[in-house]
């Protein structure tokens, strides 16, 4: 164990080390010098995967809030501070994602004084702003509970039917609108991902995600940090998990369906190699090991089913950003090892701060008091918690 | 009345003045190395490229609906009355959605700059507004890029592909292309074959229009989904309420 963290130090330090180069690069040589982008490829490593696929990654916050909160699903409240905590730090590192790629970062408060709302990028800017906002209150109580402020908790607890609307309302808006930065190119992204349904088809994989990474990061961290894995939370997640799925692929269907492209999604090109990676990690594999009982009753396979819809969901955002305008362009992008570094560093932070919060901040239920109880009062007379009883738990 | 610039690819004769015209005009670099690149870029706002001996010009072709101007989130781009499409520098910060957004991917941007700046035509607003035609219709020894209105030019250019049918395709690019744009195209060959998009592939709705459509309907969405959102919170955390009255009325009355 001792071995095993060390070597996870080093390498954080490595990752850690590279990336200050690259920020160094990035800050006194230019974009130009740090990345691969182009004229012909003005949008990268940096727009594909640390803003598309960090907004969806974050995805879990809304989600189980949404399900504890809004729906009143109570078995699932084991879940909700690890996820606002994932989704507070998703967002904050998609805003330093952000200071990398935007060419003039020190301006990016434009966005408040030159509004322009016709733009869709206007649009998630203005949410993601607010959205990081809302989620700053709802992972306030952690903070306020370590040094026992009750007073402002109580604000908060004021406060929170608000939040939680308010928070489900921008995730649905940014979620969706994601997909909607990509349909003013109809001429340039390829077919097979360029639809009218891109902003339905963002939501409902954000929501898919949002549950994966949900029993992702609760068996990380059970690992990690040696703590007692909830297994009825994470088999709901994953028979959740499973719906969304199907739902997701339904859409898909449907999609390539009306639109005819079923018989060109068969025939094997560039494009359809990529799509076939996607459309495998995304749902073939994942429905498959879910649709076993077996599987959605044990960790690991749990575990596993949520690592290979996250990596597919990966996968069909980069194609998105990425693949799908390579033929338009006529060249391939492949991301300088600058860029890769940039990114890995904002991964490793994720990973070091999540940490450090876990260590630190009452994240997890305490051990002794653990879900048990919870779970019997299922079966008995529903026991009735006061409204926002555990607000901001 | 918006002005447009005609550019005839027919009686070009290939002298590349208009590039060096645009350069002084924007302040840019030019010399015989800059006049051999065949492409555009931050510091080459338009281009003439010749294949097969005929000549071909390209530069913004500052779109009447201008994908640009509409996914800017900062409003950097705006089309004036008088047809450029133009840009306020000060604004910018450097998303590139403009360029991932143009159909005709004019905006090229200045990629070894700490401060960079998006670059393109923005047809000598200066000089219009001064009552002059653009630097490049202004140097032209042939007349084959023209300065007028736009309803003018377009006239003009059917009457010479109507005089001259064996000369001309009979069409104008950019008359209806992506909703109409400010430069319009003559040519005895396929624009395409010098980079153009093609017409069938870029359509002729307005760019704007693709995102307009969802758009639009946020104003509507946000108090509809609030309410909804409201009334699922309402009624789930209700049964909660109603089944606690009841337990200790149950309660109260075993008592």
């Amino acid at each position: 164990m001792k071995i095993k963290l060390t070597f996870w130090k080093i390498v954080f330090l490595v990752i850690m080390g590279l990336g200050l180069y690259s920020t160094f690069v990035r800050y006194f040589y230019g974009l130009g010098a740090i990345s691969n982008m182009t004229d012909q490829f003005p949008w990268g490593l940096w727009i594909g995967f640390d803003c598309l696929c960090g907004v969806m990654l974050a995805a879990g916050g809304f989600c189980i809030v949404g399900a504890v909160y809004l729906f009143n699903v109570e078995r699932l409240h084991s879940v909700v501070r690890p996820a606002v905590l994932t989704a507070f730090l998703g967002y904050l590192l998609f805003i330093v994602g952000l200071l990398f790629d935007l060419g003039r970062p020190w301006y990016i408060w434009h966005q408040l004084i030159y509004m322009n709302p016709h733009s869709v990028m206007f649009e998630v800017g203005m949410c993601v702003m607010a959205y990081t906002t809302v989620l700053f209150f709802e992972f306030l109580p952690n903070v306020l509970e370590k040094f026992n402020l009750t007073t402002p908790i109580k604000w908060i607890k004021k406060i929170y039917p608000v939040l939680i609307i308010l928070g489900i309302l921008l995730s649905t808006l940014h979620q969706s609108s994601l997909g909607s930065l990509y349909l003013i190119m109809p001429s340039k992204l390829h077919p097979f991902w360029y639809t009218p349904a891109l902003p339905f088809l963002f939501f409902g994989s954000a929501i898919a995600v949002g549950l994966a990474m949900t029993i992702f990061e609760s068996t990380q961290s059970a690992k990690a940090f040696g703590r007692h894995l909830e297994l009825p939370v994470l088999v709901e997640l994953g028979g959740a998990l499973l719906v969304a799925l199907w739902v997701n692929a339904l859409l898909r269907f449907e999609d390539y369906f009306h639109r005819g492209m079923l018989g060109q999604i068969v025939k094997p090109s560039y494009e359809a190699y990529f799509l076939w990676l996607e459309l495998a990690l995304a749902f073939v594999i994942p429905i498959t090991m879910l649709s076993f009982k077996k599987v959605r009753l044990s960790p690991q396979g749990l575990y596993l089913a949520s690592i290979f819809t996250v990596l597919g969901f990966i996968t069909n955002r980069l194609n998105i950003a990425l693949t799908g305008f390579e033929t338009y362009v006529g060249h391939h992008y492949l991301p300088k090892w600058t860029e890769f570094s940039v990114t890995l560093m904002i991964i490793a932070m994720g990973f070091a701060l999540f940490g450090v919060a876990v260590k630190y901040l009452p994240i997890f239920p305490e051990e002794e008091h653990a879900v048990q109880p919870r779970l019997q009062t299922e079966t008995g007379p529903v026991v009735a918690t006061p409204v926002l009883g555990h607000a901001g738990d | 009345m918006s002005k447009a610039l005609l550019y005839d690819a027919t009686m070009c004769i290939g002298c590349k003045q208009c590039e060096g015209a645009c350069a002084q005009q924007n302040k840019l670099p030019y010399d015989d190395k800059v006049a051999a690149e065949s492409v555009q870029s931050a510091h080459k706002y338009t281009v003439v490229m010749t294949k097969d001996d005929k000549f071909m010009r390209r530069l913004c072709m500052h779109c009447e609906h201008p994908a640009c101007a509409s996914v800017c989130p900062v409003g950097a781009f705006h089309k004036t009355a008088a047809g450029p499409v133009v840009y306020d520098v000060w604004k910018c910060i450097g998303c590139r959605y403009c360029m991932v957004a143009c159909a005709f991917n004019q905006p090229k941007y200045e990629w070894q700059s700490l401060n960079p700046r998006v670059r393109k035509c923005i047809m000598c607003p200066d000089r219009i507004a001064a009552g002059k035609p653009t630097a490049c219709a202004e140097i032209c020894p042939t007349g084959a890029t023209k300065f007028g209105e736009r309803d003018d030019l377009i006239k003009e250019a059917q009457d010479r592909i109507s005089q001259n049918p064996s000369t001309y395709l009979p069409r104008i690019y950019g008359l209806h292309e992506v909703g109409g744009t400010s430069v319009l195209i003559l040519s005895g060959v396929n624009v395409e074959d010098y980079g153009y998009p093609a017409s069938a592939r870029i359509g002729e709705t307005p760019m704007p229009e693709y995102t307009g459509r969802v758009m639009e309907k946020i104003p509507d969405f946000i108090p509809v989904w609030s309410l909804v959102l409201g009334g699922i919170y309402w009624v789930s955390h209700r049964r909660d309420e109603v089944a606690a009255a009841e337990a200790e009325q149950k309660n109260g009355s075993a008592r």
